[in-house]
C-alpha cells in the first residue's frame, strides 16, 4: 500500500495562496489581478503535485530500488507551469498597454451595459422610434390630423390607427 | 479496429503545422493565405471523413504509441466527429470572409499578419478539445484556444479591445484555474485522468467526493458556456472583436464547453444527479439572455445575448439526461454554430455596408441592400424558430424530450424555451425593423462590400438551410450518438481495448515499479464494459 497521506504544510500552502490569490483578483487594478492569478495558479499547482502522494521519491523508473513516486502529477504540474508562465506574460503585457492608453490598468465595466441601465432608471429609450415619437400628442389630436382618403400621395395609403399617419413615413416610403 | 484511426490526429497537427508555416512566413500575406485555405480545407476533408468512419464505432489514436490507460489517447466518436465537422466547415467559411476583407480593407481594420497564424492554432485548440479522450488533454486543449482566442480578441490593441479583453482574459483564466482544481482532486480521488478509465472508476469513490467533482468540472465548463450566472463576460467582450472573429468565437467557443459538459455528464457522471440544477441554469440563461437582447441597440451586442440566450436550449437538452434530450441537444448545437456564426457575419457586412451597428443609426438597408437583408433574414428567422428551418426542428426536439421526461422543472422549461423563441423573433425584428425598414436618420455611406465576404456569408447562411433538408439523417445520426452516449461501453471498450494497437511500454512500466499509483495499471482484460 502506497503512502498517499500529504503533507500538512503543503495543503496549508495551498489554501494561503488560493486565499490570497481571490483575494487580489477582486482587485480593480490588472497588475494586482495578474498577481492573484498567479498564487492562484501556484497553489493549484500544488494541489496538483499533492495529489500525487507523498513526496520524497524519485520519479524515474530503476533510479533507485525504492519505489518509485508517481511522475503523472509532475508532467501535469510542468505543463500548467507553462501555460500559466504564458498566460501571465499576455495579461502582463495587456496591463501595460492598458497603462499606455489609459493612464491605469484599471479593469473597468461594460460600459454599454451601464449605459442601458441608466436609459432604464430615466425610464426612456434606447433608440429613438420615428413610429412612436409622437411628441406627447392625444388620440384627438392624431385623429384630427389623420386623413384616410386625400389627393396626398404619401398619405394615399389606409391607415390602421390613429398614430398611422406617422406611422407611415418609418415605411421608407414617405419624405422626412 | 479500421486502420484509418491515424486520421484521429490530423485536425490538431494539421492546424498546428500550419501555423508554424504561416508564422514563418510572416512577411508574405498571399503564401500565409494559400497556406491556411489549404490547411483548413484538408481538415475539413478529414473532419467529414473521420464522421463517416466514426459511424461504425469510435475511432482511438494514442499519441506516441503508449496505450491507452497511460498514453493519451484521442478519440473521435460520433459526437466528436459531429462537432469536429461543423467547427470545421464554419472556421473555413469565415477564414474565407476574413481573407476577402483583408484584401479589401484599409490598414485600420484589417487584420494583421499575426492573425493567421493565431487562427490556426484556435482551430487546432477546438480539435484537440473535441478529439481528446483524456481530461487533462481537454484542458491543454482549452488553454490552447483560449490563448489564441486571446490574442484575436485584442488584435491590434485598441482602448476598447483592451477594456473587454482584460475582463474576458481574467474570466477565462479563472475558469481554467478552476478546471486545473478540478483536474488535480479528480487525480488524487481516481488515479486516472482518461475518460474511459474515469468511467470505470468514478462510481467506485465516496458519492459525496464525486458530487464535489462533478460540480467543480459543471462550474469550470459552465463559465467557458457562458451560462447565466456566469455569462456577463460575453456580451460585453464579444462584440468589440473584428466580426470574423466574434462569428468564430460566438459559433465554436461557447459549444466546446457544451461539448465538454455533455462528454463529462454522459460518460464520467451518468445518474444525473444536477439534473435540476442544470435545468434550473438553462431557464435562467434562456430568459436572462434574451431579456438582455430586447433591451440593446448595437446589433453585435444583440447577438451576443442571444447567443447567451440560446446556450439555455443546450443545457436544456443536456439537464434532461436522456436519450431524445441528447440527441435534440446534438442536432441544435450544430443548427446554432451555423446559425450564429451566420448572424454575426451578416453583422459584419451590415457594418461594412453602413458603418456603423447601432440600430438607431441604421435604417433603409432593406432597399439599399437587398442581398444583405435576404442574409440576415434567413438565419434571424432559423435562429427564432420559424417552421420549416432547422432552428425549430431543434427546438421541437427538445421539447418533445421535455414533454417525454414530464417532470414540473422539464414542463417550465418547454414553457420557457417557447417564450424565448417568441421573445426571440421580437428581438430579432424588432433589429429587422429598425436597421433594414426605418428611414435612416442620417443616409448611410452604403461603402462597398467585398464579393467574397458576402459569398461566404452566403455559403454559411446556405449550410443552415441544409440542415434543414438534410435534417433527417443528420438526426438519425445524432440519434445513434446519443445512444452509444446513453451506452457508454462503446467508448469505453474502444479506448480500453486491450490488441493490436500499440503496447507502449505500460505492461512493463507497470510490471518493473509495483507501487506506481494506479495510472500505471493494465487494463483488465477485454477492456470490462462500462461501469454499472
Amino acid at each position: 500500500m502506497i503512502d498517499m497521506s500529504p503533507n500538512v504544510v503543503l495543503v496549508i500552502a495551498v489554501a494561503v495562496l488560493v486565499t490570497a490569490g481571490v483575494y487580489l483578483m477582486l482587485e480593480r487594478s490588472l497588475s494586482r489581478v495578474v498577481i492573484g492569478a498567479i498564487l492562484v495558479g501556484n497553489g493549484i499547482n500544488l494541489l496538483v503535485l499533492v495529489a500525487g502522494g507523498a513526496a520524497g521519491r524519485p520519479p524515474i523508473v530503476g533510479a533507485s530500488s525504492e519505489p518509485m513516486s508517481d511522475p503523472l502529477p509532475q508532467a501535469m504540474v510542468l505543463t500548467a507551469i507553462v501555460i500559466t508562465l504564458g498566460l501571465t506574460a499576455f495579461l502582463l503585457a495587456m496591463a501595460y498597454r492598458s497603462w499606455q492608453l489609459n493612464g491605469n490598468d484599471e479593469v473597468q465595466d461594460d460600459v454599454e451595459d451601464r449605459r442601458i441601465a441608466q436609459l432604464a432608471a430615466r425610464d426612456e429609450r434606447a433608440t429613438a422610434d420615428a413610429d412612436i415619437d409622437d411628441a406627447g400628442s392625444t388620440l384627438d389630436e392624431d385623429a384630427e390630423q389623420a386623413h384616410d382618403e386625400t389627393d396626398d400621395q404619401s398619405r394615399a395609403r389606409p391607415l390602421p390607427g390613429a398614430a398611422g399617419a406617422i406611422d407611415d413615413q418609418s415605411w421608407g416610403g414617405g419624405p422626412r | 479496429m479500421s486502420d484509418l484511426s491515424w486520421l484521429v490526429p490530423l485536425p490538431v497537427v494539421l492546424p498546428l503545422s500550419g501555423a508554424g508555416l504561416t508564422l514563418a512566413l510572416f512577411g508574405r500575406p498571399r503564401l500565409q493565405r494559400v497556406v491556411s485555405v489549404v490547411v483548413l480545407s484538408a481538415v475539413l476533408v478529414v473532419a467529414v471523413a473521420l464522421l463517416v468512419l466514426a459511424d461504425d464505432g469510435p475511432l482511438v489514436s494514442e499519441v506516441g504509441g503508449w496505450a491507452a490507460p497511460v498514453g493519451i489517447a484521442l478519440v473521435a466518436d460520433r459526437l466528436s466527429a459531429l462537432m469536429l465537422t461543423v467547427s470545421a466547415a464554419v472556421v473555413l467559411c469565415v477564414l474565407v470572409y476574413s481573407l476577402s476583407q483583408e484584401q479589401d480593407s484599409d490598414q485600420q481594420t484589417a487584420p494583421v499578419s499575426i492573425y493567421h497564424p493565431t487562427y490556426l492554432v484556435l482551430v487546432a485548440g477546438v480539435a484537440n478539445a473535441f478529439l481528446s479522450g483524456d481530461l487533462f488533454n481537454i484542458y491543454v486543449g482549452f488553454e490552447i484556444l483560449l490563448a489564441a482566442s486571446y490574442v484575436l480578441l485584442t488584435l491590434g490593441g485598441s482602448r476598447e479591445r483592451m477594456r473587454a479583453g482584460s475582463i474576458y482574459v481574467v474570466v477565462a483564466l479563472l475558469s481554467s484555474l478552476l478546471f486545473l482544481a478540478a483536474i488535480a482532486m479528480t487525480y488524487a480521488a481516481t488515479g486516472t485522468l482518461n475518460l474511459a478509465q474515469l468511467a470505470q472508476r468514478l462510481p467506485e469513490i465516496d458519492p459525496s467526493v464525486r458530487l464535489v467533482l462533478q460540480v467543480m468540472l459543471l462550474l469550470a465548463f459552465a463559465v467557458k458556456a457562458a451560462i447565466f450566472p456566469l455569462s456577463a463576460w460575453l456580451p460585453d467582450s464579444y462584440p468589440t472583436a473584428p466580426a470574423p472573429v466574434t462569428a468564430v468565437f460566438a459559433g465554436l467557443l461557447t459549444k466546446v464547453g457544451i461539448y465538454a459538459m455533455i462528454r463529462t455528464q454522459t460518460l464520467l457522471f451518468p445518474g444525473g444527479r444536477l439534473d435540476d440544477v442544470l435545468l434550473a441554469a438553462g431557464l435562467a440563461t434562456m430568459l436572462v439572455g434574451i431579456l438582455g437582447a430586447v433591451a440593446q441597440d448595437d446589433i453585435k451586442r444583440l447577438l451576443s445575448f442571444t447567443l447567451v440566450s440560446h446556450v439555455g436550449f443546450l443545457v436544456f437538452g443536456i439537464g434532461l439526461s436522456s436519450r431524445a434530450g441528447w440527441t435534440a441537444t446534438m442536432y441544435y448545437a450544430v443548427h446554432h454554430i451555423t446559425v450564429q456564426t451566420a448572424l454575426f457575419l451578416v453583422a459584419g457586412l451590415v457594418e461594412r455596408f453602413g458603418g456603423t451597428l447601432s440600430l438607431t443609426r441604421l435604417g433603409g438597408l432593406a432597399r439599399s441592400a437587398p442581398v444583405l437583408a435576404v442574409l440576415f433574414f434567413v438565419p434571424a428567422m432559423n435562429l427564432a424558430g420559424i417552421p420549416p428551418m432547422s432552428g425549430f426542428l431543434g427546438k421541437l426536439g427538445l421539447i418533445q424530450a421535455g414533454v417525454a421526461a414530464d417532470r414540473p422543472l422539464a414542463w417550465a422549461l418547454v414553457v420557457g424555451s417557447v417564450l424565448t423563441s417568441l421573445l426571440t423573433l421580437y428581438a430579432l425584428v424588432k433589429a429587422w425593423n429598425k436597421a433594414f425598414w426605418q428611414t435612416p436618420p442620417v443616409p448611410l455611406p452604403a461603402l462597398r462590400v467585398p464579393r467574397g465576404m458576402t459569398a461566404s456569408t452566403a455559403a454559411l447562411v446556405g449550410a443552415s438551410l441544409a440542415l434543414t433538408a438534410f435534417a433527417g439523417p443528420l438526426y438519425a445520426y445524432a440519434d445513434r450518438s446519443a445512444a452509444a452516449l446513453v451506452a457508454r461501453t462503446p467508448y469505453v471498450d474502444a479506448v480500453l481495448s486491450v490488441g493490436e494497437r500499440g503496447q507502449g511500454e505500460s505492461a512493463d512500466a507497470a510490471g518493473a515499479g509495483d507501487e506506481v499509483v494506479p495510472a500505471g495499471d493494465v487494463v483488465p482484460g477485454g477492456g470490462g464494459g462500462g461501469a454499472p
